[in-house]
């Protein structure tokens, strides 16, 4: 049994982990293909509200990406995703509403708004270590809500604005949430993908250093603030993706969607996902919208309960995460099944 | 990421065909083409979006009025034999999640409409959808202005006086009984706080009514100390509090406080509440007025009322959770009660049926409203309840007095919503 399956981790590319290159799972690539057909089938096969829910899923999936980057990757504890999620939302409604720009802008737009801002506040509050940065980046998220409520005049204030979606050009003949699916999937695809790419590379073997132990990395030559204050710029970039992508599958932003507790929850779901795992945010993704929406139907208060009670659970048995979980029922799996 | 390209693409070439979720339409006679998604020959299936829990989560007793009315109604039958499935979901008083509980109820439990959303962020969230889905979203439980006047959202429809009315019954009073009187307003500075102020404004305008002072306050403000202060230093006749339960407490509070000033206090029907009267010192605030247009259940005038008899009893049977006195419960129970009447006059049993029903209302009476007020709709008017009786606050408790102020015959339609 290799340390990936016993403990439930990643296979390290630094630290005491790092020599074991076994894999666990032996069919990464057949899995992956069958996962795609499975996702590019689904706008076919579901109830309309159910490809919403899974589009949900896929950007809140978007969002725990990049907040992995922080939490797992750098070791760090950011508290204001809410915050660049809420500017990535804004975005679309301002921009395609009164400004009149095409959607097409609205991605890249709040994309590079967001990389300016996580980088402006990456400079800070990046020197700052540990729960510092915690109270910072929770400063920010406290402070958004009331910000777009007091620029009325372009956010709409606490009533909010409608945000219209691209919708399916007429030769695809698709459904318009059908299209939005897709569209959005694409954009995790990538997403996931240039993560994958980030981690592979000497940024991400310096993250992992750096998270493992700063002193030694410092040592070996790695400029820990500049990895930090770019890592979380990055960050906030897929949490500004997230916003566009939300406000166009939900249709509607205000102030009230994206309060400290969207940060709070985010968090939550980074670490019942696995926060240094790739299939982390999407698991946590699933967390986020599938157990408040099924615990609703046992009661008023449930959700929350149920909620909280899951995190524990998970954190206490699995601090690996639900990815971690996977990664040991995977590796038991397939030594059931012969291959070690 | 090769495979899924190599799938998007015949997948693509399908062409949109969908396995689920087509929506029903009516084939044949006068109704065709109309969508009959949500009723049959004996059910028909509702949705109702509730802030069950959050800040507002007080209003979620307004769901236990209608769960208790549908089940009065089912008991005696349903409507045109007719049983009606009442499915709720919790909004936490966000918009956001209004509208995905909104597409929930609409594309996976199938309902035939949308019986309420409450306030007024939810319900702007959730009318876009409405209207895209055609989805009849009625007598949406907020007082704006807007439901009333807006072309572009026909599946949306407003039920109880819009604050414009409310503040219109206001201006008319003291037009009546004191033509020189000098106003001081407290308002929450939101949509909510603008409707009423204006609407005041706009009705006591050409009249010896004037408004001398003016303070606004934020919902996130922790008190509304300040704000009385000022007011109180322009020393008007009277005081009107444009504001939510919790700032409405406040302004009592700071009011007994201040003795050198002793306004006609008018506070506005959304902030009446059992516990914000509860708190009031009465013998230090002068006058209390407030407007109503729905039985009190806590009045014994209404002890004996058949009308309110029933609702204590059902409410006791179908939602034993809620307290009989509510204002949000008889609300809900009242806003059920003039739905059913909608049901039963739709020509077609269809949501085309219904938005048509909902916007041709002539006199409809309900007799949980105060007696001489019904609804009405009509082509270029969406709001059904345009009447308020006066109320004062005497020996703890609210009696309506006066006549009926019907505030369409006295100003004409609302025309222009103040706010978006």
């Amino acid at each position: 049994m290799n340390i990936a399956e016993r403990t439930g981790r990643r296979r390290l590319a630094v630290g005491w982990e790092a020599g074991d290159r076994r894999q666990v799972w032996p069919w990464p690539r057949l899995t992956l293909a069958v996962l795609a057909v499975a996702a590019c089938a689904v706008p076919f096969l579901l109830n309309p509200y159910r490809v919403f829910q899974l589009t949900m899923v896929l950007v809140y999936g978007v969002a725990l990406l990049g907040l992995n980057l922080v939490v797992g990757q750098s070791g760090q504890i950011s508290l204001g995703h809410g915050a660049f999620l809420a500017l990535g939302a804004y975005v679309p409604a301002v921009a395609t509403g009164p400004l009149g720009l095409p959607h097409p802008v609205a991605l890249p737009l709040s994309a590079l708004l967001a990389f300016g801002l996580g980088l402006a506040l990456g400079l800070p509050a990046l020197r700052l270590r540990g729960v510092y940065l915690a109270v910072v980046t929770l400063a920010i998220a406290v402070v958004v809500p009331p910000v777009i409520k007091r620029f009325g005049a372009v956010t709409g204030g606490s009533m909010g604005l409608s945000v219209s979606a691209p919708s399916a050009p007429s030769w695809s003949g698709l459904a318009d949430d059908q299209w939005l699916y897709l569209l959005v999937l694409a954009v995790a695809a990538v997403a996931f993908a240039a993560v994958r790419n980030l981690l592979g590379s000497r940024a991400g073997r310096a993250l992992a250093a750096i998270r493992e132990n700063p002193e030694a990395a410092e040592v070996l030559g790695v400029r820990i603030a500049a990895h930090r204050t770019l890592v979380f710029a990055w960050s906030a970039m897929y949490a500004g993706v997230a916003g566009t992508l939300y406000a166009w599958v939900v249709g509607f932003v205000s102030p009230d969607s994206f309060t400290v507790t969207l940060s709070i929850v985010l968090l939550a779901a980074a670490v019942v996902g696995g926060p240094d795992s790739p299939a982390g945010p999407l698991l946590g993704a699933i967390f986020m919208t599938f157990v408040p929406a099924a615990a609703q139907g046992a009661g008023d208060a449930v959700p929350g309960l149920v909620s909280g009670l899951v995190i524990i659970l998970v954190v206490c048995a699995a601090p690996a995460g639900l990815a971690g979980l996977l990664r040991m029922a995977a590796g038991a799996v397939a030594r059931r099944l012969g291959r070690e | 990421m090769l495979p899924a390209v190599v799938v998007l693409l015949p997948a693509l070439l399908l062409g949109g065909c969908r396995l689920a979720g087509a929506d029903e339409v009516v084939r044949t006679g006068s109704c065709a083409g109309q969508q009959s998604t949500g009723i049959t020959r004996d059910a028909i299936r509702v949705g109702g979006v509730y802030p069950l829990s959050g800040p507002a989560s007080a209003y979620g007793a307004i769901a236990s009025g209608v769960r208790a009315y549908f089940g009065y109604v089912n008991a005696g039958g349903g409507v045109d034999g007719r049983r009606i499935e009442f499915v709720v979901r919790d909004d936490g008083y966000q918009p956001a999640r209004a509208v995905e509980e909104a597409r929930r109820l609409v594309e996976l439990e199938e309902v035939f409409a949308i019986f309420q959303t409450v306030g007024t962020p939810s319900t702007a969230a959730v009318r876009d959808y409405a209207a895209r889905r055609r989805v009849p979203q009625v007598f949406v439980a907020t007082g704006a202005s807007r439901w009333g006047v807006d072309a572009g959202h026909p599946w949306t429809i407003g039920y109880q006086p819009s604050y414009v009315a409310e503040a219109r019954v206001y201006a008319q009073y003291l037009k009546e009984t004191a033509p020189q009187a000098t106003v001081a307003v407290l308002y929450q500075n939101d949509d909510f706080g603008r409707d009423l102020r204006d609407g005041f404004a706009d009705a006591v305008r050409d009249s010896g009514v004037r408004v001398v002072a003016e303070q606004s306050y934020e919902v996130t403000d922790p008190g509304v100390q300040g704000q009385l202060a000022n007011l109180a230093s322009s020393g008007a006749d009277v005081l009107l509090s444009v504001t939510t339960p919790k700032f409405a407490a406040q302004a009592f509070a700071v009011d007994a406080a201040i003795t050198s000033w002793n306004p006609l206090h008018i506070v506005n029907s959304v902030a009446v509440s059992p516990a914000v009267m509860a708190s009031v010192d009465v013998r230090k605030v002068g006058e209390i007025m407030s407007a109503a247009y729905q039985k009190d259940a806590a009045d014994p005038k209404w002890a004996d009322d058949p009308a309110v008899g029933a609702y204590r009893e059902s409410l006791l049977r179908y939602a034993p959770e809620a307290d009989p006195a509510s204002q949000q419960a008889m609300f809900g129970w009242t806003a059920a009660q003039a739905f059913v009447k909608a049901l039963q006059r739709m020509r077609c049993p269809t949501r085309e049926g219904l938005r048509e029903a909902v916007r041709h209302l002539d006199d409809v009476p309900v007799d949980t409203l105060l007696p001489g007020i019904t609804l009405s709709t009509g082509p270029g008017d969406g709001f059904p309840i345009e009447s308020m009786m006066l109320s004062r606050f005497e020996d703890g408790r609210w009696s309506p007095f006066g006549k009926v102020i019907d505030t369409r015959a006295v100003f004409g339609p609302v025309r222009t919503a103040s706010a978006g």
